[in-house]
């Protein structure tokens, strides 16, 4: 998270030849140079790293967006795709010699099939517009980040992003059917189908998750599912969080799959309540929240497994939501979490490693023992069903030395998820943030066949460049050996 | 396990260094499946044996070589399941074999398809590199998809080694019923059906019978029983255990098996021949004797592929021909994981 901010200087003449290029088939205002034009560019939802691109480009039609890709391949210009920019691993991050491309003016649902359950939109849609054109026809688009309301669809495509109900109803790779995608050679591939499978290699899950680094996505068609004719959740609060954590487990024991399974510990809990008011306990040392959803008689009888559950994993209180406007209410604490955070600290760090769920109440120790060490307090919000980690760690970047403790303390939280046989990003991405840890994660012959599929894709390596995949010479500058939890789990396997 | 691994990397070594093909074989239970199998057989089967297996965090790992079967077993002894319900096809059916083609049964529809559930895995390249993608937790963005882009390559990309897979708990409650129906009236029945909120797991139509299963809870399954009306069908494990290893009646006929994925809501397909339908109409099986440019034709109008399934002359294809721009992008692929071109060469499409 080392602040990128040093500027690089503009080569000039390149920037005119590649705005006069872009002008051949864009109009004036959509090929910005300007440096308070571009400034708003400089950096997405990882604001300690800022960059103003060279140029920014907002084409409106497929075809542009193509044109421009493949001005860039000629004249080998790196590029950026951007969505909303709350990306939060720096993936949307300009670089100073290149362009950003903006899917901003991508925003139009193209149709809603409520026949066929799926819904064509435009990269630029934001991921709540969905649901809302899709609501009229009793639908919804599942994967529901925190960060809907404004984030792109395009960009969820890209960081497979998730959210609170993907535990039951999956992420966005198994959420989406097709893509439209721009490659950097700027042809069109349509990959997946509206089928349920598609002929040759599975290039709709390779896309997902891969960062803007192998095409631009210019559609997607979504799957949409029945609204649920009914939900609700049971908040337990804990006096212990390995209590809570035990429970998260005892509730997958017991063969339940609830559409939502959240802890939060005291620390956001705290925040959150000052900030929304959602009736948690702020004496408790974790809440969990669980949602159940499905028929009337699915719910209660999965609620009153829930709660039972609970109060035997020791709750100290266990409260069912009554009504919708409580069940809400339950949730917009959860959802707000990082800005109540962002409320009572002058600036957060938000984590994203993922691990098994049985190691949850080791790790939540083993942080606690790290605000020790690096004389730092840190929030802990987790989407505990999938074992993912959000530890947000509060500091202060105008105190001297803040910013560097965090990044360790982030790093050494990064590199325990590795070791307990877990990930560095669960669903935020690798962006700029992680790749270093990406070292520590896997091994040169794996890193290797990364910068293959890349090659595959992007010959020239214009997409994106510099993000997700670090090269072999820079983990060994960062001097950290792959560690996998695999090798201490079982010795007894072979490796080369 | 060392030696077994090290073995199956020197023959492949050997053979990517003479460019001599290589035949990647778990049961040889789908050896029907895809293009004409050629070269060296490379069996697998001494890669064998479950790794690790957790119940509370509903992951199974296991070695390519083990059967199906006794994953199965270990699994249903926990009370779960995978929940794609793969085919067998024959008794020696292997996970390898199954993450190789990428085929999913009955549950599909309704629970997922294979690569949904597959976490992580381990392959060897087609230099006899050791590779691993994913790992065992739900939730992993690190690096590509790789261990997903393994699912249904066919073997064409890497010999798997290893594969973690998500499990579910196996429902608490589940019931089939039949009713009578044209294939029309099926199909919209189905569709109207998939638009509410019902726990169904499992639909076929053949003949005039629609067969359809709902699992989950007591009381959901109680409830939308009597919604849907119906008659049970006394042995519905073993009912469905037919569909999945396509030994209905319907599969006995003479002629050509097509397979053809398309958009559910799709009214009937007007094609020569009789289908038996699944996964609320995505799904259609055709057994005809038309030609495969009609077949796939109607198909791709349908929103989706054709796969020559089960024929004895397959110089058509086994798989629906793809677009040249994504046909390069494919051959760039073989080409990073398999730069000699050995494993499995023509299975999927003729130059990959
Ligand atoms: C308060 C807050 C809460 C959040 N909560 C969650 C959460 O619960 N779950 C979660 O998963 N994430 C969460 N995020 C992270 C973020 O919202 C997601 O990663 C989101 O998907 C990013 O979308 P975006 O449109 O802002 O993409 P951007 O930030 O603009 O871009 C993200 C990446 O996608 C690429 N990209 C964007 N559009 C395209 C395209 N059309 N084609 C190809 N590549 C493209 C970019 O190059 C970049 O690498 C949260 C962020 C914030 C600020």
């Amino acid at each position: 998270m080392r602040v990128v901010a040093e500027k690089l200087l503009v080569d000039l003449a390149r920037q005119r030849q590649v705005v006069s290029a872009l002008r051949a088939f864009l109009p004036e205002s959509a090929v910005l140079f300007d440096e308070e034009d571009v400034k708003p560019y400089e950096c997405d939802g990882l604001s300690a790293y800022r960059q103003v691109p060279m140029v920014v480009a907002l084409p409106d039609t497929e075809e542009q967006v193509c044109r421009v890709l493949s001005t860039c391949n000629e004249m080998r210009v790196p590029v950026v795709a951007r969505g909303a920019g709350t990306g939060l691993s720096g993936g949307a991050l300009p670089l100073g010699n290149g362009v950003l491309l903006s899917l901003a003016k991508f925003m139009r649902i193209l149709e809603v099939e409520p026949r066929s359950r799926t819904a064509r939109v435009q990269p630029g849609v934001r991921n709540l517009a969905i649901s809302e054109a899709a609501s009229p026809h009793g639908y919804y688009y599942a994967p529901d980040p925190s960060s809907q309301i404004a984030c792109t669809i395009g960009g969820n495509v890209a960081e497979n992003s998730g959210g609170v109900h993907c535990l039951k109803y999956g992420l966005t790779v198994h959420n989406i059917l097709k893509l439209r995608v721009a490659t950097i050679e700027g042809e069109i591939v349509e990959v997946g189908s509206e089928a349920l499978d598609s002929a040759g290699y599975d290039l709709l899950a390779l896309m997902t998750g891969s960062e803007g680094m192998l095409g631009v996505v210019t559609e997607v068609t979504v799957r949409l599912l029945p609204k649920p004719v009914c939900a609700q959740v049971v908040m337990a609060a804990f006096d212990d969080t390995e209590k809570a954590g035990h429970a998260v487990a005892s509730v997958i024991a017991a063969g339940i799959i609830p559409a939502g399974l959240e802890m939060m510990d005291q620390a956001a809990t705290r925040a959150v309540e000052e900030f929304v008011h959602a009736g948690y306990r702020t004496d408790a040392a974790a809440i969990l929240l669980c949602e159940s959803d499905g028929t009337e008689e699915e719910v209660a009888e999965e609620i009153e497994r829930v709660q039972k559950i609970m109060e035997e994993s020791g709750a100290v209180q266990t409260q069912v939501s009554r009504d919708e406007a409580e069940r809400l209410r339950f949730w917009a604490g959860r959802k707000a979490a990082f800005p109540a955070v962002g409320r009572i600290s002058p600036d957060y760090y938000c984590m994203d490693g993922t691990i098994p769920r049985k190691r949850l109440g080791e790790v939540l120790r083993k942080i606690a023992r790290m605000e020790q060490k690096y004389g730092l307090r840190c929030a802990n919000v987790f989407h505990a069903g999938d074992g993912n980690l959000h530890p947000l760690i509060l500091y202060d970047a105008n105190v001297a030395d803040e910013l560097q403790r965090t990044e360790e303390f982030g790093a050494e939280i990064l590199e325990l998820c590795v070791a307990v046989g877990g990930t560095i990003t669960g669903e935020h991405g690798v962006g700029v943030e992680k790749i270093n840890q990406m070292c520590v994660q896997f091994r040169g012959a794996e890193l290797e066949a990364f910068h293959g599929v890349k090659r595959a894709f992007d010959e020239h390596g214009l997409l994106n460049p510099g993000k997700a995949v670090p090269t072999l010479s820079r983990c060994a500058e960062f001097g950290r050996m792959h560690v996998h939890s695999g090798e201490e789990k079982f010795p007894d396997l072979p490796r080369f | 396990m060392q030696d077994v691994i090290e073995n199956l990397s020197r023959t492949i070594r050997e053979a990517a260094s003479r460019r001599r093909p290589l035949c990647i074989r778990g049961g040889g239970t789908k050896d029907f499946y895809g293009g004409e199998t050629r070269g060296d057989v490379l069996d697998t089967r001494a890669c064998r044996g479950i790794v690790s297996y957790e119940p509370t965090e509903l992951v199974i790992t296991a070695r390519a070589g083990t059967p199906l079967a006794e994953i199965d077993a270990a699994l249903r002894a926990e009370g779960q399941m995978l929940a794609f319900e793969p085919p067998r096809f024959g008794e020696g059916a292997t996970l390898g074999g199954c993450i190789a083609t990428g085929l999913s049964g009955p549950r599909r529809v309704y629970a997922g398809a294979v690569r949904d559930f597959v976490l992580g895995v381990r392959v060897l390249d087609g230099s006899g590199n050791e590779l691993r993608f994913g790992g065992q937790v739900m939730k992993n963005v690190a690096g590509y998809d790789v261990s997903r882009l393994m699912v249904g390559s066919l073997g064409t990309l890497g010999v798997l080694l290893e594969v973690s897979l998500k499990v579910l708990p196996l429902p608490v409650a589940e019931i089939t019923l039949r009713r009578e129906h044209s294939q029309t009236e099926a199909l919209a029945l189905m569709d109207e059906w998939s638009r509410m909120p019902l726990p169904f797991s499992a639909s076929c139509h053949a003949g005039n019978q629609l067969c359809f299963r709902l699992s989950g809870a007591e009381a959901g399954v109680r409830a939308a029983r009597e919604k849907m009306g119906g008659e049970e069908v006394a042995d519905g494990t073993a009912f469905w255990e037919k569909v999945r290893e396509q030994r209905l009646e319907f599969f006995g006929q003479p002629g050509p098996l097509w397979r053809l994925s398309v958009r559910s809501s799709m009214p009937p397909l007007d094609l020569p021949g009789t289908q038996l339908i699944e996964w609320s109409g995505a799904l259609r099986w055709l057994k005809s004797d038309a030609g495969a440019a009609m077949v796939r034709d109607a198909a791709a109008g349908a929103g989706g592929h054709a796969t020559l399934f089960r024929a004895e002359d397959k110089s058509a294809g086994a798989f629906h021909p793809l677009p040249a721009a994504l046909m390069k992008l494919h051959r760039r692929l073989k080409q990073n994981f398999d730069p000699a071109g050995i494993l499995n060469p023509g299975r999927m499409y003729p130059d990959l």
